[in-house]
This record gives structure tokens, C-alpha cells and sequence, in this order.
């Protein structure tokens, strides 16, 4: 074929795939597969946004189309939203502020006191599932159930959807805890703050919705 | 594997040992990539007998077919055959094949990396997928069959349950829960391409400097990203219809074969149809941007031509992706919306049309005037072309919403999506296969067998797909199982013999293919050669098939853009991408 000596010569030269070795350092560890370059940190950042980016999509639709059966006709029962949901919501703002001091004192070095906050942060966010629970079991007792009339079965799925992904907040909570750092590609204040930022935006998603669902009633 | 002293420090890195590890719980990129495409083969040849079954019936209704209980086939089973049709079509071939497909193996070598950003992310998004398959494949197996409402599951007969009709009790639960599956598939293979082309690129590989393919496969993902999860949302609340008694889709005064629904009131089912085309047409055209991107490419690399207007092209996939968003609603010109919110779709549908012009003048910009070489891979993109006109012309006219009120439903609409999607996007897949089968199996596929394939391809979906225009516009509803009611539709019936036996034949034509793929892989002629096609983008610079982590653990650095091919002052007629400037030929 023309030009493939020339071709060999060249590629020999360029060296194969041409290229210089991969730079050291970055978060990776040198474990078994480290000799590929590692991925760099913000590509967790990155892939963190994007999931968010598709949750608010997700929510998006739920969000919408409340408020188009809300208005379609004018069978629209205000379902009363349980009093305890203030509560929950202070709770979860108070989680907000606990799970920044643990990062600071992880930032500070001081590994004692950071996991102190992270699992006052831990257990406020399960406070606040057990709150959404007693929330649901408040409704039903009124006789407020899924199927019961539109507002009540928004009211359930949209609180569900948030309790699952919140879920998955506590489940990353408890992973930040317990995984063995030293054999991690990033470290665990990486892993913290990849965690805090998906916490401020449950936070945040549920002052959404908790505002949506009190001026729908 | 290539091994080099100055190693930076780093130990070799340990391809994994061990079948299992090797071959069915791989995070290797290129054996995901591969699986991939084996689940969309397999899904494909289901689709094609689902629809081999249902023009058999078409052609001719009253013939006896000893699979059907009493040797004929019933209205609803021709339903269920479409539903799962449709169905395993545009999700596990036309979502699947050209970006999970191509786009895993070829992305992170193309930009230069050794893996995707997040292999074992990859590795489950690829399980998730095959369960989803499998979960919807069950729905023919339960009682009642698969269901019946189409591959848009339209409420409320997909909302109520065995009460409407076969297949629409445990089939059309196990249906959704398939998509809910399949939807989060989608959102984690998303979420790793756009994290992967973001971060990963190598040296030099500015944005700029991206290949064609992998701006698709870039623009396409963020489509899935924000689509799927509106889909996962509307499965949700479709689930809860069926089974929690909620009413979100159902109005209430429904009655059902002489019982009233009196547990059902104030839903809307128009509500589905926004959230459900909300997410549907993205869909359509994730399935094509990739065929599009792979168009360029080859049209490019067998002219020896750069892109005509790589940044206009750029631009119009982003053009057409953004837009893509904003065009729902002309999938619903019949669902009674107010004339005024119709104007604006159809003009924002009409659109979508200026990048795709401006793509298809590129291309053929890209050929004129150059040294075309007319192998199988450059006879399926330009296939691809003619097929994208030819499906993306009747979108205009379905674009009306005064022609559309007649065109709905009809089978000119028929024509219009199989052309695209299931011609055209097919076609960028073939000529994808054709492409990269050297580099993926270090062998090719045979051109004599690939250039019967093509031509019997060709002109077979031309005979199946342009007479249904001309049904459509003489009023043949589409979803029906037969044209047996009355005589206009009697008079029709030629038509859909010839549709039939052209249709058989293409079939048949495909199994050319799938002996040149099962036998090229095994015995087909030896690609030893790096560069065969002396092409310029990344993948071209390794062996063939790839060494695991890609590049032997070395990073690549990229001087050129992707389509430098007669640069006028170079003794070549093509500088690779990786290849540095000082060691480039001059004339």
C-alpha cells in the first residue's frame, strides 16, 4: 500500500499512538489498575452534576404535572399538609448546616469532631425519613390515602420520590464512613464534599416541593 | 502489549484474567461496547420476525399460520406483535447499538483515553439494559401475552388493566417496568459519556479537534440525560395508575366493554401524551445523531476530504438536539390542543429542518470533488444520506398541522419514522460495522457478500417504505390488522402484498449480513494493518483489536484536527491526528 513503510518510520519515531507518559499524581493510589491515568477529581464533580442535572428533569415532570391536574377541573381537594412537615424541614435544614461544620473540622484535620458532626448529619437525616413516615401515617389516620383523590396521591408520590433519593443521600452518608480510603482513587474529603453538595440539593429540592405542595394544598 | 521503560512510576496495568471477569462482568469499554451490540443483534432479527409476522397478516389475512391459536391470527395479536415491535426497535436496537454500542468502544479511544470515565458504572448500565430486555421479552410469556397499546402505551388503555383487553394486565406491567428498568440504563450510560468527554480528552484533543462521531455521541447523551427521566417519571405514574388505584391519567365516566369504571376519575390522558413526547421525540433523535455523526466521518475519510463546514456541522448538531426539546407537541396535532400552540410547534418543528440541511449540504460538500472510494462502509453512509432525505422531507409535511389532521394515523406517518429511524439510523450503523469491524475483530467483512447486502438493502427498504406514503395519503389507517373494511380500503390491498414481498426479501437480505458478520469475525480476511482504511482519528493509531487500556498506557497527544485529508503541501493524503508536526511528509 503507498506510503506504508514511510508510515512505520514515522510511527516508530512519534512513538506508538505517539504521546508521553502519564503524569503522576492526581487522587489515584497506585492500586492495580493505576496504571491507567487516573480520573482526574472533577470528573466526580462532573458526573455528580449531571446526575442532578437528570434528578430535576425527574422532578420536573412530577412537578408539572401536579400543577396540570390541579388545574383541570374543579375537583381539586386541598389535602391539610400534617403540621410535623415543618418540623421535618427544619431538621433537614438543620442536617444542612451540621454536614458543612464536618467539613470543616475534617478540612481542619480534626477526625474526631468530623465524624462526630457526620453522624449528628446521619442521624438528622434519618430523623427526617422517620418524620415524612409519621407525616404519612398522620394522613392515612385522617383517611388521606394514595388513591384517595389527586392532591393526596401527589402529596405521597412526590414525598416518596424525595424520601428515596434522600435515601440514597443516607446510604452515601454511611458509605463516606465506612469505606477504607487509603484503597479509594479519590480521598475521603473528596467523597465528603461530593456527598454535602448531593445533601444541600435534597435540601433544597425539598423546600421546593414541601412550597409547592403547601401553596397547591 | 507494548511495554516502555520510562513508565512514569506506574505499574503495568493488569488486563483482568479469568472468563467471567474477561468476558461477561468486564469494565472494559470495548467488551461492553461489543456486548452491546450483540443485545441490539439479537433484538434487531426479534424486531424483524415480530414484523416478518405481522405483514405476513397484512398481505394476507385469512391464510392459515399454525403458530396462532386456530391457525389465525386475532386483531389483538397483531397488536401485541406492533406494540413489541416498536417497542424492542427504537429501545433495544436504535438507543442501544449506535451510541452504547459504538459509542463505548470507539469514544474513549477516539479522544484518547484508556476507559470510560467510570467502568464499573459502564459495566451496570450494560446489565441493567439486558435486564430490561429480558423483563420486557417476558411479557409474551405471561398470561394474556404481551400487551397492546403500542410502543407509546397510550392511557387509558394502557392505564386500566386486563379489563380493556389481552396482554394488558400482566404484560403491559411487566412492559413498563422493562422501560422503567431501561430508563435508568440509559441515565447512568449518559451521565459516564458526557463525565468521559468532559474530563478525559487528552492532550491536544480540544473541542475542537473532536471527530464528527464523537459530537453526537456527546450531544445525544445530554438528550438522554434530560429525557429518560421524564419517561421514568410518566412509567411511575402509570404504574400507580395500574396498581394503586390513583387517576392520573384516567378521566372518570369511562365505560369498558359495558361495565362502568367507577373507580377512576379526573385524570387526563393527555397528560401522558405531553410527558410521554416529551421524552419521545429526543428520543428519535438519539437514535439518529449518532448515524449522522458516523455519516460524516466516513463520508469524509473516503473522499479524502475534510467535513465541508466542520463547525457548521458542530453547530447544527447542537441545533438540532436543543430544538429537539422544544417540538413535542407535533406528535399530538390531533389530540385537540389550541391552534395557536400548534402554529408554534409547527414552526419550530419546520425548524429543526435548517440544521438538517445544512448537514446534508455539508455532506454532499464534503463528497464533491473528491476521490471517492465506493466501499461497503462509504455505500452505507451515502445510503444513509439518500434515506435521511428521503425520511426527513415527509417530516415537513407532517409538520402541518392542516396536513397532519388528515396524515395522523394513516400510514403515510409510517413511512415517514421507518425511513428515518429504521432505515437511515440503521444504515449508520451498517456503515459503522463496516467501518470498524477491522479495528474491532482485526479482520474485515467481506466486501463482495457486503456490497450484495447493501444493494438488496437499499433497494428493498425503498420498495417497502415509499408505497406507504401513498397509502397514507389514500387514507389507510395505520394499527390496523387488515384492510378488509369496505372497498377503499379493499382496493389498497395490492399495495400491501408488494409492501409484503418486499419486505420478505430485505429480510432475507439481512441474514446475508448476519452469515458475513458470524463468518468474518471467525475467517474473514486479515486487517494486520494498524491503518487499513488510512484514516486520521485516534483509533487508527492501535492495534487491531486494541490492547486493553487502549494506548499501552501511554497518553497520546493530538496536533491535528480529525479530517485533515489532502492538505495541500503534504506528501500524504491524510495527516493522523496523533501524528506531530515536524514528522509530517512534505510533497
Amino acid at each position: 500500500m503507498p506510503g506504508t513503510i514511510v508510515d512505520d518510520v514515522e510511527l516508530i519515531d512519534a512513538g506508538h499512538g505517539g504521546g508521553t507518559p502519564p503524569p503522576a499524581g492526581g487522587d489515584d493510589d497506585g492500586d492495580s489498575s493505576g496504571s491507567r491515568r487516573p480520573v482526574p477529581r472533577r470528573a466526580y464533580f462532573t458526573a455528580l452534576q449531571l446526575g442532578l442535572a437528570a434528578i430535576v428533569m425527574f422532578f420536573m415532570a412530577l412537578a408539572s404535572s401536579y400543577i396540570v391536574r390541579k388545574g383541570l377541573g374543579v375537583d381539586w381537594q386541598s389535602t391539610r399538609l400534617p403540621r410535623v412537615l415543618w418540623f421535618n424541614t427544619a431538621i433537614l435544614l438543620a442536617s444542612s448546616v451540621t454536614i458543612v461544620v464536618a467539613r470543616k473540622k475534617l478540612h481542619g484535620g480534626e477526625r474526631e469532631a468530623f465524624q462526630s458532626w457526620w453522624w449528628v448529619t446521619t442521624g438528622l437525616g434519618l430523623l427526617f425519613l422517620a418524620g415524612q413516615i409519621i407525616a404519612w401515617r398522620q394522613l392515612a389516620a385522617a383517611g388521606m390515602l394514595l388513591a384517595t383523590n389527586p392532591s393526596s396521591s401527589f402529596f405521597y408520590l412526590l414525598t416518596a420520590a424525595h424520601g428515596a433519593h434522600l435515601a440514597g443521600g443516607i446510604l452515601a452518608l454511611f458509605y463516606v464512613m465506612f469505606r477504607t480510603w487509603s484503597r479509594s482513587r479519590i480521598t475521603q474529603a473528596t467523597a465528603a464534599e461530593l456527598t454535602s453538595i448531593y445533601w444541600h440539593f435534597m435540601d433544597g429540592l425539598w423546600i421546593f416541593l414541601f412550597a409547592l405542595l403547601t401553596l397547591g394544598r | 502489549m507494548v511495554t516502555h521503560e520510562n513508565g512514569g512510576g506506574h505499574g503495568h496495568h493488569q488486563p483482568p484474567s479469568g472468563f467471567i471477569r474477561k468476558w461477561i462482568f468486564s469494565i472494559d469499554h470495548k467488551v461492553i461496547g461489543v456486548q452491546y451490540l450483540l443485545l441490539a443483534l439479537f433484538s434487531v432479527f426479534v424486531g424483524m420476525a415480530l414484523s416478518l409476522l405481522m405483514r405476513l397478516h397484512l398481505a394476507w389475512p385469512t391464510a392459515h399460520f399454525s403458530i396462532f391459536k386456530g391457525g389465525q391470527m386475532t386483531p389483538e395479536q397483531y397488536l401485541a406483535l406492533m406494540t413489541m415491535h416498536g417497542t424492542i426497535m427504537v429501545f433495544m436496537v436504535l438507543t442501544t447499538a449506535p451510541q452504547s454500542g459504538f459509542g463505548n468502544y470507539f469514544l474513549p479511544i477516539q479522544i484518547g483515553a484508556a476507559d470510560m470515565a467510570f467502568p464499573v458504572l459502564n459495566m451496570l448500565s450494560f446489565w441493567t439494559t439486558f435486564v430490561s430486555l429480558v423483563v420486557m421479552i417476558s411479557a409474551f410469556f405471561v398470561a394474556g401475552g404481551a400487551p397492546i397499546g403500542g410502543w407509546t402505551s397510550y392511557p387509558t388503555l394502557s392505564a386500566l388493566g386486563e379489563i380493556v383487553g389481552p396482554g394488558q394486565g400482566a404484560g403491559e406491567t411487566l412492559w413498563i417496568v422493562g422501560l422503567a428498568i431501561f430508563c435508568g440504563a440509559s441515565l447512568m450510560g449518559a451521565l459516564n459519556f458526557i463525565t468521559t468527554l468532559i474530563d478525559l480528552r487528552t492532550k491536544g484533543m480540544t473541542l475542537g479537534r473532536l471527530p464528527l462521531t464523537c459530537w453526537t455521541w456527546f450531544v445525544t447523551a445530554i438528550l438522554g440525560l434530560l429525557a429518560f427521566g421524564v419517561l421514568l417519571a410518566a412509567c411511575i405514574l402509570l404504574l400507580l395508575d395500574r396498581l394503586a388505584g390513583t387517576s392520573f391519567f384516567i378521566p372518570g365516566g369511562l365505560v369498558v366493554t359495558d361495565q362502568v369504571i367507577t373507580w377512576h376519575k379526573g385524570g387526563s390522558p393527555l397528560l401522558w401524551q405531553h410527558l410521554f413526547w416529551f421524552f419521545g421525540h429526543p428520543e428519535v433523535y438519539i437514535a439518529i445523531l449518532p448515524g449522522m455523526g458516523v455519516a460524516s466521518h466516513l463520508l469524509s475519510t473516503f473522499s479524502r476530504k475534510p467535513v465541508f463546514g466542520y463547525r457548521a456541522m458542530v453547530g447544527a448538531v447542537c441545533g438540532i438536539g436543543f430544538l429537539g426539546f422544544c417540538v413535542w407537541g407535533h406528535h399530538m396535532f390531533v389530540s385537540g390542543m389550541s391552534p395557536y400552540s400548534a402554529f408554534a410547534f409547527s414552526i419550530l418543528t419546520m425548524t429543526i429542518g435548517v440544521p438538517s440541511a445544512i448537514k446534508t449540504f455539508n455532506w454532499l460538500g464534503t463528497i464533491w470533488g473528491g476521490k471517492i472510494q465506493f466501499n461497503c462502509a462509504m455505500l452505507f453512509a451515502l445510503g444513509f444520506v439518500s434515506l435521511f432525505v428521503s425520511g426527513g422531507l415527509s417530516g415537513l409535511f407532517l409538520a402541518q398541522p392542516a396536513l397532519d389532521l388528515y396524515l395522523h394515523d394513516a400510514y403515510f406517518v409510517v413511512a415517514h419514522f421507518h425511513l428515518i429511524m429504521g432505515v437511515a439510523a440503521i444504515f449508520g450503523m451498517f456503515a459503522g460495522l463496516y467501518f470498524w469491524f477491522p479495528k474491532m475483530f482485526g479482520r474485515f467483512l467481506h466486501e463482495g457478500i457486503g456490497k450484495v447486502h447493501f444493494w438488496l438493502t437499499f433497494i428493498g427498504v425503498y420498495a417497502i417504505f415509499m408505497p406507504m406514503h401513498f397509502l397514507g395519503l389514500a387514507g389507510n389507517p395505520r394499527r390496523y390488522s387488515e384492510m378488509t373494511a369496505g372497498p377503499f380500503l379493499q382496493a389498497l390491498q395490492p399495495v400491501h402484498v408488494f409492501i409484503s414481498i418486499a419486505a420478505f426479501i430485505t429480510i432475507g437480505a439481512q441474514l446475508i449480513f448476519l452469515f458475513n458478520f458470524i463468518w468474518s469475525v471467525f475467517a474473514g480476511k486479515d486487517a494486520k494493518e494498524e491503518n487499513p482504511w488510512h484514516a486520521t482519528t485516534l483509533e487508527w493509531s492501535i492495534p487491531s483489536p486494541p490492547p486493553h487500556d487502549n494506548f499501552g498506557g501511554l497518553e497520546p497527544v493530538v496536533y491535528h484536527g480529525p479530517y485533515e485529508f489532502s492538505v495541500p503541501g503534504a506528501a500524504d493524503d491524510y495527516i493522523p491526528q496523533h501524528l506531530a508536526p515536524n514528522l509530517v511528509r512534505k510533497a
